[in-house]
């Protein structure tokens, strides 16, 4: 399987997620430039953590009309594969790809940190590997992650079950002190309508080696595999 | 065509936490503003553009806040005013 790694002006965590594509998953992954119109044939979309156009305006808002996001899109209103990560979720907000938006930290401040995040949906192309209820040790780092949507929206997304991370604490509850950032209702990432777009703040590529404090990460895109390839 | 210059004014949606406000009203406090009851921070964004007279001119202004300069999930704007430039 190919994962297409969209770099933007400003992405830092691309050559993370190549490395957890080739080194860990053993597949191939080739970097796509944000001014090409071209996805390679790649079969995953990623779309990285970083600064793209350095945050200017909002997060994401600008990095949105890259050439390369109106391929993106199409790749994903056919069905395939999007994950975005931490910015990349930021952009897909942006683009409308997901609904609701990433605002400024509660507490204002840039977090980066190991957290804790239940699986809340272990069913989707994402996440099927995962238990249901499961605690992922995956970190975050971020100055603008609190996702906010309007509360029908909220509701919306919680019957239709497309909330697949919340924040939670050791024992599994969503505590307010558990949320690093002010988030709605936990909300760590969501999926789109079809289920083939997942939004996250948590970096699951920096969470796929033990040396580095998790591997928990691995399996979100051991899900994508088996799914795809199935 | 003559040339405008645009000027837009977004704003956090009212009613939305607002952490940024809390800390500048909070500081504005420790000054001693203890007048002060609350704070939001925006954006104000200067255009200059060509159009055919000040009404387009604003409309066009309104279409790019609606496609880039807000975030219409979280932010509301105004065309403050398109004036000659």
């Amino acid at each position: 399987m190919k994962f297409g790694i969209v770099t933007f002006p400003g992405s830092n965590c691309d050559y993370d997620a190549f490395h957890a594509v080739t080194e860990i998953l053993g597949e191939q992954a080739v970097y796509l430039w944000h001014k090409d119109h071209d996805l390679q044939n790649a079969d995953v979309i990623v779309l990285p953590g970083g600064f793209s156009y350095g945050d200017y305006l909002r997060a994401g808002a600008i990095a949105r009309f890259s050439p390369i996001m109106q391929e993106v899109a199409a790749h994903a209103k056919a069905g395939a594969p999007v994950l975005g990560v931490c910015n990349g979720f930021q952009i897909l907000c942006e683009a409308q790809l997901l609904p609701g938006a990433l605002m400024r930290n509660a507490a204002l401040q840039f977090v980066s940190a190991a957290v804790r995040i239940r699986v809340e949906n272990a069913d989707t192309l994402f996440t099927n590997l995962y238990q249901p209820g499961e605690l992922l040790r995956i970190p975050v780092a971020h100055g603008d992650g609190r996702y906010f949507a309007p509360p029908a929206a909220l509701d919306a997304l919680e019957a239709e079950g497309r909330v697949i991370f919340r924040y939670a604490d050791a024992g599994g509850r969503t505590s307010a002190d558990a949320n690093p950032n002010g988030s709605e209702r936990n909300i760590a990432g969501i999926i789109s309508e079809h289920g083939n777009v997942l939004g996250m703040m948590p970096h699951p590529e920096r969470a796929c080696s033990l040396l580095l404090g998790s591997d928990d990460g691995v399996r979100l895109l051991e899900s994508i595999l088996s799914r795809v390839a199935a | 065509m003559s040339r405008f210059r645009l000027a837009v004014r977004i704003v956090p949606r009212k009613g939305l936490l607002d952490p940024q406000g809390k800390a500048v009203s909070d500081a504005l406090h420790t000054l001693g503003f203890e007048s002060v009851e609350s704070v939001h921070v925006g954006r104000y964004i200067v255009i200059e553009a060509t159009a055919n007279d000040a009404l387009s001119a604003g409309e066009s202004a309104k279409e790019m806040c609606r496609k880039l300069l807000a975030n219409p999930v979280t932010e509301d704007f105004e065309v403050e005013s398109a004036v000659p430039a």
